[in-house]
């Protein structure tokens, strides 16, 4: 009975010290965004100073915006083309179907750095060249597979006799997919779009590579402000990131545990 | 409504012959069962009727048309899934309106037409629940609604009652046949159950390794086998082989049966005589002689007491014979005991060897 007890008590230490790891350094950032110290000093006094010349900071502000029209366009190009492959790979058999779906994995595992520099050399040697345009075909690249993986995953549980029953009633192919298959993938659809437009919004390294001087994404931006000196704009412009994050992480969290409902 | 007549349709998967040379006509307004154990093609068959799938080669009519080339969706079937495959994303009402409105029906008709088939699965008031809030004999029932909703030229249903316990079967079997006559559609169902292909059906074919064995009423299939295999999956039957002797067998010990029914055939032959187990009266004596019955004596080695009737195994020169005696609450026979075993020619189907 104690046992147990002591057992249940040293479980919940050993959450709480988990969770103490993973978020103690982004509260003291987030609450030290809001002191008047740039310097981390203490006693804290509560500022918003720091918000405040965020706002003027018009560099910042454009790689935000940057930053946020890159990872919505890269959102909509990779739950098109992703959940249309997904689709593809489920309904239909063909030559080298496994090897294609094999392929798919390696670039999750292949690391940023590496597949920045080979994008890089691939733009330049075609023509494509650095810029926002080659940073968005970047992120499509590198967020497709997301979207696949987590739309296959949910037509793994997709019915095949509820599209034959579709078409035996009359509905043609595109009747079939819009009225049956699309609402049953649609929490995969939207998990994996929100891994795009979080795999492309937290997008240093590549972006790193194809960005030019002028035109560039927010972590980019922020990489190099901190390089020439750090201030708590800083704090305060990664606040507002991790808030931006850690909403759209609960929300996939929330409809990947749907998508696992049946 | 139409009939369905598939002619020579065969269908391979690989090296496997799934169908082979596949003939059968099943009327307007029918209820057929086909009938066979898995992987005897029933299946295959039933897809290929629906057009999910198409023929190798051979024919396949619906209404005097010829469809073996046109896909399912422009064939005007209904079907119902062993699973029930209803859109788990819609309403029971928004699932059996689906196949009106895929085709652009007005609104105010699908609602009518959509209330008019809850109505006869007699559902009437469940139009608004979700799949997962119903049992499986109402899911059963909506399927059935959205098959016949769009009143297609032929229903076929996939072991519909499979996933069904038993007295709910009974009840949905009795419910089904009530629903097919008040409509009146032709109806192909596919079974591995007997019993269900027995009473549910107006013709049965039975099917083995992609061939049809054999098709008719349930009473002359279970009457009047033409194979082995007919005779023993269609029911049970004792089976007995010899050579003939143009109107029955004669034993490898000597022993004659006599055979009333079945086929004609040269004496000589090899050939066998199914009698069904409920045929065989069942004595301790030989009783009064009877020129014309076929008599064997034997020992009974195993008695199963199922209330309305006992099966007795009674062993008679190295096979085991079955025979199914009804509780009269006389004529209760120990294991060991010796006895006489009687029926009359005609209840002895003559079959060729196969």
């Amino acid at each position: 009975m104690t046992t147990t007890r002591i057992l249940e008590g040293l479980g919940r230490l050993y959450i709480w010290l988990l969770l103490a790891f993973l978020y103690l350094p982004i509260i003291i950032m987030a609450l030290m965004s809001f002191n008047v110290s740039p310097f981390y000093q203490l006693p804290f006094e509560w500022t918003t100073e720091w918000y405040a010349s965020l706002w003027q900071n018009d560099q910042l502000i454009a790689a935000t915006w940057n930053s946020v029209e890159i990872a919505i366009i890269t959102t909509i190009i990779c739950v098109v083309l992703g959940s249309a492959a997904s689709l593809a790979l489920y309904r239909y058999e063909f030559r080298g179907k496994k090897f294609l779906q094999a392929l798919l994995f390696p670039p999750i595992a292949i690391p940023w750095l590496i597949t920045g520099t080979a994008m890089l050399i691939f733009f330049f040697g075609v023509g494509i060249g650095r810029g926002l345009h080659a940073i968005l075909l970047g992120h499509v690249a590198l967020a497709l597979p997301y979207v696949i993986v987590v739309v296959s995953a949910r037509l793994q549980t997709f019915a095949p006799e509820l599209e034959e029953a579709a078409r035996s009633l009359g509905a043609n192919q595109w009747q079939v997919t819009r009225r049956v298959t699309l609402p049953w993938i649609m929490p995969g659809v939207i998990a994996g779009g929100l891994f795009a437009f979080a795999v492309s919004f937290d997008q240093f390294v590549v972006s790193y590579f194809l960005a030019t001087p002028g035109q560039t994404t927010l972590p980019v931006e922020i990489y190099a402000a901190i390089r020439k000196g750090f201030t708590p704009e800083i704090n305060a412009v990664s606040t507002i990131i991790i808030v931006v994050s850690m909403a759209l992480m609960l929300l996939t969290a929330r409809f990947f545990k749907f998508g696992g409902e049946k | 409504m139409a009939g369905v007549q598939v002619s020579d349709v065969s269908r391979s998967f690989g090296a496997h012959k799934a169908l082979d040379n596949v003939s059968i006509d099943f009327a307007d307004g029918g209820f057929y069962a086909l009938l066979g154990p898995s992987g005897s093609g029933k299946t295959t068959l039933l897809r290929q009727i629906a057009g999910f799938d198409f023929p190798d080669s051979g024919r396949i009519t619906i209404g005097g048309e010829s469809v073996e080339r046109v896909p399912v969706e422009k064939r005007r079937i209904g079907m119902v899934f062993q699973n029930y495959a209803l859109f788990p994303n819609m309403s029971v009402a928004d699932n059996v309106a689906f196949g009106l409105s895929v085709r652009g029906e007005a609104r105010a008709i699908i609602a009518t037409e959509v209330q008019r088939a809850l109505d006869l699965v007699q559902l009437g008031k469940l139009g608004g629940r979700r799949p997962h809030q119903l049992s499986g004999g109402q899911r059963q029932r909506v399927a059935l609604a959205r098959a016949i909703v769009t009143k297609p030229r032929v229903l076929l249903l996939d072991e519909p009652l499979g996933a069904l316990d038993k007295a709910l079967r009974v009840d949905m079997q009795i419910e089904l046949k009530r629903i097919q006559r008040e409509i009146g559609i032709t109806t192909i169902f596919v079974t591995h159950d007997q019993e269900e292909a027995l009473t549910m059906s107006d013709r049965i074919g039975i099917l083995r390794d992609g061939r049809l064995v054999q098709e008719g009423p349930p009473e002359e299939i279970y009457d009047r086998p033409k194979s082995e295999f007919a005779a023993t999956f269609l029911g049970d039957a004792n089976i007995f082989r010899g050579d003939t002797t143009g109107d029955g067998i004669r034993l490898p010990d000597g022993t004659a049966i006599a055979a009333g029914a079945g086929a004609k055939l040269a004496a000589g032959a090899k050939a066998s005589c199914a009698v069904r187990p409920e045929r065989i009266r069942i004595a301790t004596d030989a009783g009064a002689p009877d020129g014309t019955a076929n008599m064997l004596k034997g020992q009974v080695s195993k008695r199963i007491f199922a209330g309305n009737n006992s099966t007795y195994f009674v062993e008679r020169g190295g096979q085991t014979l079955k025979v199914i005696v009804q509780n009269t609450g006389v004529d209760r026979l120990a294991e060991g005991q010796d006895v006489v075993l009687r029926w009359s020619p005609e209840s002895t189907v003559l079959i060729a060897a196969g």
